[in-house]
């Protein structure tokens, strides 16, 4: 038992905080957002690193590692709220990687892990994904739910932007042409369990700074005589925020475990994971915006790109409701009665 | 990270698993002599194969268990439904302190009798005027000769009526500052000046004792740690064995919600949205409190000191057992009101759960101040 990171997995989360620090700081974070682009000197930074093809196999330009290095990458990306296509273009690879036949995987994966063909996926639901993240700079976009997946390329839909909350990230509503794409050749489970686990790994970071902005805003502001951080209707708060945040965390580590180790495993804890990150994300930094108070509530403050990140990622690949029915269904409460 | 056992850890649980099936003692028997001498069996038997010890060093009689040994002692039990050994306060604290702080004298003269369950010990810590703030404890001690004289009175005082000797802090300075005042003793019960008296719960039963001491005489010897180090000495009391209590109390709730969900499915309500709903986001917090044990275990063997995640688990445990319990009661509606239903005694009994080991709200302040840094309230 040792559930902690390899030497080798906190080498790579020391790198990748770094990097993460010194290239997103909250001016350019602000400034992309704001002006809703990305810098793509900044993403061809990072597929240099070999981030984007972290979890590809080495034969297909990748760096061959797991779920667990995967996670550490997003959770340090999330910590700033990187304005990145990272996550679309790593849950695309997911689900080559883990549902698509071995054509599929040949032609898509090399320039998913290079970042220079990027990926989106997304949920289809009612022949429409309604938030796609970076849809529309996509080289191929793999649209999915429960039962299969279509692998498409971007003349085979109508891709429309969608002016989302999160404006760290670009998002567009995708709809496939009748009978447009390829059908994913295998299993869509393990993908979208996977794609579930590094979307709470993202809010695992997100939350971490949306914390960290309010503890130590309440250490510093003071009112009536003392900071607030000394009253209890404050402390507890935050008290409650380390309790989501570091149960969120270690939900999630056991899932991308999971995914790399037990995988009769990674069902249950990629519902769990998810379901308790999405409203951990949610919870956090709108209970961070109470303590921040009125300067919360402003433009000027960066909490708010935390906050509108970890409200979007709540919803992707699964809701938090989405994903306790399908706990509950795993857990012996007989047949699902919703979609899950 | 490997959230698998080592072979060596598995050895471990097998063998206690293996040990535990053939040896379990059953059902506890109903009234209070019965029940006490069921448990006092139970810890002889645990005893001889060294598990009463489990964390202690083997040089006195333990077994010198890693953390996750530990962990895994807790788990098996949880697991098994084993009924707890009868001197639990002895094992887990009296022990722990008197290998930690005792001189060597009280090393030889205390050890042996708890783990064999020969002399049962209680904890006179909390008073009626100082619950969460136990360093204004009232209760006195006044050197007299070569002893202390002690009056006061203690609270939620479990096994006071069986116990030969009371972990006792009282005040012994009282100008000093409160915390720094205090000593810790090892009071012999067995003496007219300590009356116990049952304190009955909102269960109906009397888990817990009041004791009202009236000048009760105490042996210099018998301080541990030194007079005025009494707060030291009790904070490393509670500190101690939290080890395997996270890891046993995520898999006794896991047995729970095994039985709420063989209640929905009895009462035809495991198809309802709502009901799935709640049992799950239930097990979701039972699976986060268990992974938050083993994380913070490892934090410990690693650095040696617990990581933020460590002081979740306690306050986790109540909030999913005192969830637990309400679904199954609102679940059985208006037949979930009568007393003589085992989920309406875990309902009331879970009560207790935010409050006893410290209240949510304490732990909240540790979490605040010692993990987050925030300013202090006082």
């Amino acid at each position: 038992m040792n559930f902690d990171f390899s030497d080798d997995q906190q080498a790579i989360k020391r790198t990748a905080h770094d990097l993460v620090a010194s290239r997103f700081k909250a001016d350019t974070v602000r400034e992309l957002a704001e002006a809703e682009r990305y810098d793509d000197s900044l993403w061809g930074e990072v597929a240099e690193l070999g981030w984007a093809g972290i979890f590809v196999s080495e034969d297909l330009g990748g760096q061959g590692l797991g779920m667990v290095e995967l996670a550490i990458l997003a959770e340090e990306l999330g910590y700033a709220a990187a304005p990145l296509p990272f996550l679309a273009n790593a849950a695309a690879g997911l689900a080559l990687e883990h549902a698509g036949g071995e054509a599929q995987r040949e032609r898509w994966l090399p320039g998913i892990a290079s970042g220079e063909t990027r990926g989106a996926a997304g949920m289809l639901r009612d022949g429409i994904a309604q938030l796609v993240p970076d849809a529309d700079s996509a080289g191929v976009i793999v649209l999915l739910d429960r039962d299969g997946g279509v692998v498409l390329e971007p003349s085979d839909c109508e891709i429309e932007p969608v002016p989302a909350i999160d404006q760290t990230r670009r998002y567009a509503r995708v709809t496939p042409r009748e009978g447009a794409g390829e059908p994913l050749g295998g299993d869509v489970a393990p993908a979208l369990d996977r794609i579930a686990t590094v979307v709470a790994a993202e809010i695992v970071g997100v939350s971490q700074r949306g914390m960290e902005m309010a503890v130590e805003y309440a250490r510093d502001r003071q009112q009536f005589g003392r900071p607030i951080g000394a009253y209890q209707a404050v402390s507890h708060r935050c008290a409650d925020m380390l309790r989501e945040v570091e149960s969120a965390r270690s939900t999630t580590y056991w899932s991308a475990w999971a995914a790399d180790a037990e995988p009769e495993t990674l069902p249950l804890a990629s519902a769990m994971a998810k379901a308790y990150a999405s409203d951990a994300g949610w919870n956090v930094t709108s209970s961070a915006l109470q303590v921040l108070g009125g300067i919360g509530f402003t433009w000027e403050h960066d909490l708010q790109f935390f906050l509108k990140r970890a409200k979007v990622d709540g919803a992707l690949f699964g809701s938090a409701g989405e994903h306790r029915e399908r706990v509950a269904a795993l857990s012996g409460l007989g047949a699902a009665v919703a979609a899950g | 990270m490997d959230l698998t056992l080592s072979p060596n850890e598995q050895a471990f649980r097998d063998e206690l698993r293996d040990w535990v099936a053939a040896n379990h003692p059953g059902e506890e028997p109903a009234g209070d002599e019965a029940a006490w001498a069921f448990r006092v069996a139970w810890q002889r038997q645990l005893h001889e194969q060294g598990y009463a010890g489990l964390s202690w060093p083997e040089q006195f009689g333990g077994r010198g268990a890693t953390l996750i040994e530990q962990a895994i002692f807790g788990e098996e039990m949880a697991r098994a439904k084993a009924p707890s050994p009868a001197n639990i306060l002895g094992l887990v604290m009296g022990g722990p302190v008197v290998i930690a702080h005792g001189t060597e004298e009280q090393k030889q003269r205390y050890l042996e009798p708890i783990l064999s369950a020969e002399e049962i010990w209680c904890q006179g810590f909390s008073e009626p005027e100082s619950g969460s703030d136990l360093a204004s404890l009232k209760t006195k001690a006044v050197k007299s000769g070569d002893e202390w004289v002690v009056t006061g009175q203690k609270v939620w005082t479990t096994f006071a009526h069986h116990a030969k000797w009371c972990m006792l802090v009282a005040r012994t300075d009282p100008d000093a500052p409160k915390h720094k005042g205090l000593t810790y003793f090892l009071m012999d019960m067995e003496q007219e000046a300590v009356q116990v008296r049952p304190l009955r719960q909102i269960t109906g039963e009397a888990e817990f004792n009041e004791l009202f001491i009236e000048e009760a005489r105490i042996p210099d010897e018998n301080v541990v740690g030194g007079v005025g180090n009494g707060w030291m000495v009790a904070i490393t009391t509670l500190m101690h064995e939290r080890a395997g209590l996270g890891a046993a109390a995520g898999a006794s709730v896991k047995i729970a919600l095994g039985q709420l969900i063989e209640l929905a499915r009895e009462r035809g309500v495991d198809d309802d949205p709502v009901v799935r709903q709640k049992i799950a986001a239930l097990l979701i917090e039972a699976e986060a409190l268990r992974l938050n044990s083993w994380r913070g275990l490892t934090q410990i063997m690693k650095t040696g000191i617990p990581g933020p995640e460590g002081s979740l688990p306690k306050l986790q445990w109540a909030n999913v057992n005192q969830g637990l319990t309400e679904l199954a009661v609102a679940i059985q509606g208006e037949e979930g009101l009568s007393r003589d239903s085992d989920w309406t005694y875990r309902f009331l009994r879970a009560r207790a759960n935010s409050i006893e080991g410290g209240t949510t709200e304490i732990l909240k302040n540790i979490i605040a101040e010692r993990v987050l840094q925030l300013p202090r309230l006082r």
